[in-house]
């Protein structure tokens, strides 16, 4: 009795004891933890989302709030300063948005133009063998990337666009460009009859460039010779488009401002919202690209240079053949983030009021739907998109200019 | 009979080629066009330099209390000495104004401290500096304990506001940063993943909408009965985006730890952990701390945009000043104060930062 007490006790302890060391075992296998973990991780990513989604359901349910995206096409009901497309106070949201994302694209396309033109004209005055030129750039760099954005919006719009005079004392610049306080005044470009016709042919002397280039590469390549290919692009860019523009009667016609009663009428507007943001903008970012300019360009291996200069090439080849292409090995990744930050920022528009993407959306349109989720998530989506093509596209600039390495 | 050869003395170098003439010469008129630029310059340097130095200093109105004091030629500093307290601390009490001034001259210390080389006990003051100090100077900013009244968070600004709200956000990003960015590192793909997307969503979108998410989104997404404030939020959105920009410097420092370390870690039998924080960060901190200090200065122009949600802080508290009927028209007076300040800020970390790279840069 006894005896079978005991050995049924000891068979209990030795299965208990089996138990136990079977998940020892199972603990000391680092994959057995890591897919512990994960799922734990999963779950409680999981839970968290189900518990914050809950409860934002029912907080929206209390205020009456219908979640859902009908609500884009209802009417918006109140008018923006800028817009590219047609657009009144009827409008949908839907409309609104489209407004916005086309002013930020619009704020953005100009704003890595400019930037990208001035911040190589610094970077490369930075390292010019003037020493006056060197030291303002350098000066121009440290003042300005040393500055908040917003600060500089806020400097350009209400420093210096706000304090401008009237239109009725424009300051003008000849007789086309007026500058007063409700924006600065260009001349519009109208097409008329026959501008197609030019249109075509300016098409066609692009490509017929393309062609003459291709084949005088080749041409290079068989007999070693290179051909003036300057004077002879230039006469097909000037030529067919100069002949079509006298004998269809310069088709394009100058729209150029007045001043009539309190406003000027006609032309293109260039709002100050637009004008501010995109100085502040181009300022800012040109300064970090000058210096992403300046650490490309001395980059390079300085036996690169002299490699060139030993077979023969003259300057403005070096830079362009051996240089540059170098340079900008290193520059692309870096400028690639510069331009995206620019993308970004640009929703900066709405600390002054340029009908941006998030200043109409996520900002007039929210305030008045309250449908805070889906306009949040709408304007970080579009976000999330431009910067993703942004960077794929500059990822594959960025793998053709790469170094092929064995 | 031998014949010596005495060479003739050296002659001098000619006269343009040396002192202030061949200077000069070399780095201001060495070709046609650089005259043309070095010319160019001088112009535009004569026609912009006077008028400022005449507006901002010399024909400017340092002494007075009121507008009147302020004669319209030149910049009115009075608008600035008279705000200056309001700039600092915003709306803050002003017999409490010594709290603040206690906290940041504490933290003062505490840093020329860290920054000292050779001083002992680094480690202790670096913890104290990390983990005590924040509550110290918490209790000091709210009041509440030891009879100090309650200074609400909507009465903190200025400058103080700037400064709390980008070292805090840089205090919580740390941490997170380096969470995600051994996630990122992780061969546990959900874990791995998940970071990827924390990462990339975060550094996809600009940190308006981030903020305009905490401000608007975070209390639709509590309980009903919490109330979440208004700087606590916006706070919760910095260091969230803070911390993915944060993970991605540090990234870069645990790729550049050599593989033999890894390795050698494991091979020592040393767990994950243990492996991670007792040889891989400390040598991936090391080789990124330029980085962190670049993301904090980014960091601290970045705090300039939460006065779009309504808080305010030094940018706000100068913008907000403007519409004083009593100092209208003082606009570019105040940037350009608020901008000097940034500036020096900014541009001293910069240096800084400059001067770890060379001093870290030992070189494998």
């Amino acid at each position: 009795m006894e005896g079978r007490g005991h050995s049924v006790c000891s068979a209990y302890a030795l299965r208990v004891m089996s138990r136990s060391e079977a998940i020892t075992r199972w603990w000391n296998q680092a994959g057995n933890r890591a897919l512990l973990f994960q799922v734990l991780l999963m779950l409680s990513v999981v839970l968290f989302f189900f518990l914050i989604g809950a409860t934002a359901l029912s907080n929206l349910e209390k205020q009456g709030i219908t979640s859902g995206f009908s609500f884009l096409s209802q009417k918006a009901g109140f008018g923006i300063i800028q817009t590219l497309v047609s657009y009144n106070e009827s409008s949908t949201y839907g409309r609104t948005f489209l407004v916005g994302l086309l002013n930020t694209i619009l704020i953005s396309v100009l704003g890595i133009i400019c930037a990208t033109a001035l911040g190589f004209l610094i970077g490369i005055a930075r390292l010019s063998s003037n020493w006056l030129i060197a030291k303002l750039s350098a000066i121009y760099i440290e003042i300005f990337r040393n500055l908040p954005l917003l600060l500089q919006v806020f400097f350009w719009y209400f420093a210096v666009l706000r304090s401008l005079p009237l239109p009725r004392n424009s300051l003008q610049l000849g007789d086309w460009f007026f500058l007063n306080i409700r924006g600065i005044y260009i001349p519009r470009p109208l097409p008329e009859q026959g501008f197609v016709l030019l249109g075509i042919i300016f098409l066609m002397s692009i490509a017929g460039i393309c062609a003459l280039k291709i084949w005088a590469r080749k041409y290079q390549e068989k007999t070693g010779t290179e051909l003036p290919l300057l004077p002879a692009s230039l006469a097909i860019f000037i030529i067919p488009s100069a002949i079509t523009w006298f004998t269809t009667g310069q088709p394009l016609y100058w729209e150029v401002s007045s001043l009539q009663g309190l406003n000027f009428k006609g032309g293109l507007i260039v709002i100050p919202e637009l004008a501010a943001l995109l100085l502040a903008l181009t300022v800012y970012t040109s300064s970090l690209i000058a210096e992403i300019v300046r650490s490309g360009i001395l980059s390079v291996n300085h036996a690169q240079t002299e490699a060139a200069r030993a077979l023969g090439l003259p300057q403005r080849k070096i830079l362009r053949l051996v240089v540059i292409p170098q340079a900008m090995r290193v520059m692309i990744p870096q400028m690639t983030s510069q331009y995206l930050n620019l993308v970004k920022n640009s929703s900066l528009a709405t600390a002054i009021g340029y009908p941006d993407l998030v200043s109409v959306f996520a900002g007039t349109s929210l305030n008045q739907t309250g449908q805070a989720i889906e306009i949040i998530a709408m304007t970080m989506a579009v976000y999330l998109t431009i910067n993703l093509t942004i960077s794929w596209l500059m990822n594959r600039y960025n793998a053709r200019v790469l170094l092929q390495e064995q | 009979m031998t014949i010596t050869h005495i060479p003739h003395p050296d002659l001098p170098p000619p006269l343009t080629s040396v002192g202030v003439a061949g200077w000069l010469r070399r780095n201001l008129f060495s070709t046609p066009l650089n005259t043309l630029l070095t010319l160019g310059a001088f112009y535009l340097l004569y026609r912009l330099l006077p008028p400022m130095v005449n507006w901002a200093l010399l024909d400017a109105d340092w002494s007075g209390t009121g507008r009147e004091a302020c004669s319209g030629d030149g910049a009115c500093w009075v608008f600035v000495r008279m705000r200056f307290i309001h700039f600092m601390v915003g709306f803050y009490p002003e017999g409490e104004v010594w709290r603040p001034v206690a906290a940041f001259g504490m933290a003062g210390l505490l840093l020329l401290y860290l920054l000292i080389n050779d001083l002992p006990h680094k480690g202790r003051v670096a913890g104290f500096t990390l983990l005590v100090f924040p509550c110290i100077a918490f209790f000091l900013f709210y009041g509440g304990l030891f009879g100090l009244p309650v200074v609400e968070t909507h009465q903190w600004g200025g400058l103080m506001l700037t400064l709390i709200l980008s070292t805090v956000g840089m205090l919580f990003a740390l941490p997170l940063g380096t969470l995600l960015a051994l996630g990122r590192r992780s061969s546990m793909s959900v874990a791995r993943a998940l970071s990827v997307v924390f990462i990339e969503l975060w550094r996809g979108v600009p940190l308006i909408t981030v903020l305009f998410m905490s401000s608007v989104l975070l209390p639709l997404f509590m309980p009903e009965g919490i109330r979440l404030d208004k700087l606590l939020r916006a706070l919760i959105g910095i260091s969230l985006f803070q911390s993915a920009y944060m993970a991605e410097v540090i990234r870069s420092g645990l790729q550049a730890v050599p593989k033999g370390q890894y390795e050698a870690a494991d091979a020592l039998g040393l767990s994950y952990w243990k492996a991670m924080l007792l040889i891989i960060l400390p040598q991936a901190f090391k080789t990124v701390i330029p980085g962190i200090v670049n993301t904090f200065i980014e960091l601290f122009k970045d705090t300039t945009l939460v006065l779009i949600i309504g808080l305010f802080d030094l940018l706000a508290t100068v913008q907000g000043s403007f519409t004083d009927s009593k100092w209208l028209g003082f606009t570019a007076e105040g940037y350009i104060f608020a901008g000097l300040i940034y500036w020096l800020f900014c541009f001293s970390m910069s240096r800084y930062s400059h001067h770890l790279e060379k001093k870290l840069h030992t070189g494998y």
